[in-house]
């Protein structure tokens, strides 16, 4: 009896071998070191864990990595969507242009995107001299790691919601023209309900990074403990002071807000899957 | 209510999509726009509804000049070709969209709306639909959703662009009757925009063919029949074989095909002929000269043949023939084109002679 077998189907030990491949990486270089961690973290017990985490500074960090994230989503959000919808609804010279420089923060090294706020923000930057009369600080300063984390992490949005809006076309807006509505409404009533899950997904990729962002905060950041400290820098300061217990608290603490974010992202999509149904 | 179009041109780039097209639809008028893709039929469809802009010319509907005013204002209602519904909207929300949009003083009553959207759902016969999505229900139930949803903002003119070509054939028919009767009852202006002249015919009391950007002619279905005005229409209505012949003084000639010469007044030549199934007579003949190669019978129950003349084969009507009779062709009428468009009808030869 021969076995009938679908034309894209390959043998079984090809598939288990790829699938084990996958899943080996993912294990070695994605659960080992969360895992790890978390161990190292929790190595004397919570209560340690707890009381490193309780440091003044260290609760300033949080605040600030907080702060810091509640200023850049919405300005993203907004930024990220009005680029998006220019891009995918209207035609204008230039379009290729603002496609390109959307990309642009995910392939500069932020560290380079940390110094050009330097140069243009800094002391001796272009703007340093204006802002120092008036006695406005950026660099060192909540401005510059707001402003350093907005332009790293600026794509989130507009890279989650521009293939969808592409998909979608424009006919929708169109049948709501025809049928009275204006260009707010039309927003507000068609193109943002269509988008609203992947608008979603997209703060909150935004919002992982900007709480978890390094390089280019760590430029324009001076480390001032307790004032221009986020997370991320914390846990390097204590780790390279040898304090490991409450760097590995503060990571921990800081990869347990990512996973969070990251199950929401998951429970969305399932929403918005659940949702969207059958639809073609 | 009229449509008044005039000498509207629109161009992409160098190539224009329209190049000077006029058009006047009265009032409980419906019109087909047919052609094949390219012609400009969807691009003057959405100049009217206020998609496009235009380049020159003007719209004017019911008097008003219509240039510069955005769709939103201009109340038409449009069902596209693949309905573009609101895909995060229920059925009842789809409708009632049109009416909830209005400025509030305008804006009905909740209880009112509701009301009226419940009226489309009966007349669009879908009434138990109200709370589906658009993905949950058919083909056929979008496109009424489409309609009713165009209706609701009460529009003196409809625009419908291609909208029966998602449907299955079954459904497509009945959907075509359906849509026309409505037309009727309603007593709105109707602009149908298809590339199906078997669609355009049934259901449009005029027809305005288009051909790269132009109308070429616009006429009652019968008439595009009888008179089409250009080679391009007797090409593209009424399933007419497209041969090419040669007129010496006022006779054409088909050489090599088994075809016998007739009388056309037209210049010297090469020309056209559109020659339709019953234009073309088979009758037992000698071997040699065409072979009937298949019988079948029309939608009448007459026998309609294909005969094979040298390579070509052509669609005839002859009586008593069976599959592999050798037969003699005769020409009773048809159009001939010439050099420039000229147009002829042919006579046969004999009838002169016999004259």
């Amino acid at each position: 009896m021969s076995q009938f077998r679908p034309a894209t189907a390959d043998p079984a030990w090809l598939r288990l071998s790829v699938a084990g491949v996958a899943l080996l990486t993912a294990l070695v270089l994605l659960v080992l070191p969360l895992a790890a961690v978390f161990t190292e973290a929790l190595r004397r017990g919570l209560p340690a864990a707890w009381a490193a985490i309780a440091e003044p500074d260290t609760l300033a960090a949080i605040r600030l990595t907080l702060l810091v994230a509640v200023l850049t989503v919405p300005v993203n959000l907004v930024g990220g969507l009005a680029a998006a919808w220019c891009i995918t609804k209207f035609d204008f010279p230039g379009k290729r242009v603002l496609v390109t420089l959307i990309e642009l923060p995910f392939s500069v090294s932020p560290v380079i995107s940390g110094l050009t706020f330097v140069l243009i923000f800094g002391a001796h930057g272009w703007l340093g001299e204006w802002l120092q009369a008036r006695d406005i600080q950026v660099i060192f300063a909540l401005p510059g790691l707001v402003l350093a984390t907005i332009f790293v992490t600026f794509p989130f949005v507009a890279r989650t919601v521009m293939p969808l809006m592409q998909e979608q076309g424009r006919e929708e807006e169109e049948a709501a023209a025809t049928l009275g509505a204006g260009g707010l409404s039309t927003f507000l009533r068609v193109t943002l309900p269509n988008v609203k899950w992947a608008l979603l997904a997209g703060v909150l990729l935004c919002n992982a990074r900007a709480m978890g962002e390094f390089g280019a905060v760590s430029v324009v950041s001076g480390h001032v403990r307790g004032e221009t400290n986020t997370m991320p820098l914390h846990v390097e300061i204590l780790y390279n002071e040898y304090q490991f217990s409450g760097a590995f608290a503060v990571a921990a603490l800081l990869a347990l807000l990512g996973l969070v974010t990251l199950g929401a992202k998951v429970v969305l999509e399932r929403l918005a899957g659940r949702q969207a149904g059958g639809a073609a | 209510m009229t449509v008044e179009v005039q000498g509207i041109v629109r161009r992409f780039g160098g190539m224009a999509a329209l190049d000077g097209v006029s058009l006047e639809v009265a009032a409980g008028e419906f019109v087909a726009l047919l052609g094949p893709s390219g012609s400009g039929k969807t691009t003057l469809l959405r100049v009217l509804a206020g998609l496009e802009g235009s380049d020159a010319g003007r719209v004017r509907i019911a008097g008003r000049d219509m240039t510069g005013v955005p769709a939103r204002e201009r109340r038409i209602g449009v069902v596209f070709q693949h309905y573009a519904l609101f895909r995060h909207m229920t059925v009842f929300d789809n409708i009632a969209f049109g009416l909830s949009v209005r400025p509030r003083r305008e804006r009905p009553t909740r209880a009112e709306t509701a009301r009226r959207v419940r009226e489309l759902l009966e007349l669009v016969q879908i009434p138990d639909l109200e709370n589906r999505y658009p993905h949950q229900i058919s083909g056929g139930q979008r496109q009424r959703v489409a309609l009713a949803r165009a209706l609701a903002i009460e529009p003196r003119l409809l625009l419908l662009d291609e909208p029966f070509g998602a449907l299955d054939a079954l459904v497509r028919r009945d959907v075509r009757r359906w849509v026309r009767d409505l037309h009727d009852r309603l007593g709105l202006a109707t602009i149908l925009v298809t590339h199906d002249q078997e669609e355009a015919m049934e259901m449009a009391d005029r027809i305005a063919v288009m051909e790269r950007g132009r109308i070429v002619q616009c006429d009652t279905p019968t008439a595009l029949l009888r008179d089409p005005a250009t080679a391009f229409v007797a090409g593209f209505v009424g399933g007419a074989t497209r041969l090419t012949c040669n007129v010496r003084s006022g006779v054409a000639h088909f050489d090599p095909l088994p075809l016998p010469p007739v009388r056309v007044s037209l210049p010297d030549g090469e020309a056209q002929a559109f020659l339709r199934p019953s234009d073309i007579l088979a009758r037992r003949g000698a071997s040699g000269a065409a072979t009937v190669r298949l019988v079948r019978e029309d939608a009448h129950g007459r026998p309609a043949l294909v005969v094979a003349a040298g390579d070509t084969l052509l669609d005839a009507t002859g009586e008593f023939l069976g599959r592999g009779d050798a037969c003699r062709l005769t020409l009773r009428s048809g159009v001939v084109f010439g050099a420039g468009g000229a147009r002829a009808e042919l006579a046969p030869l004999q009838a002169a002679v016999a004259g």
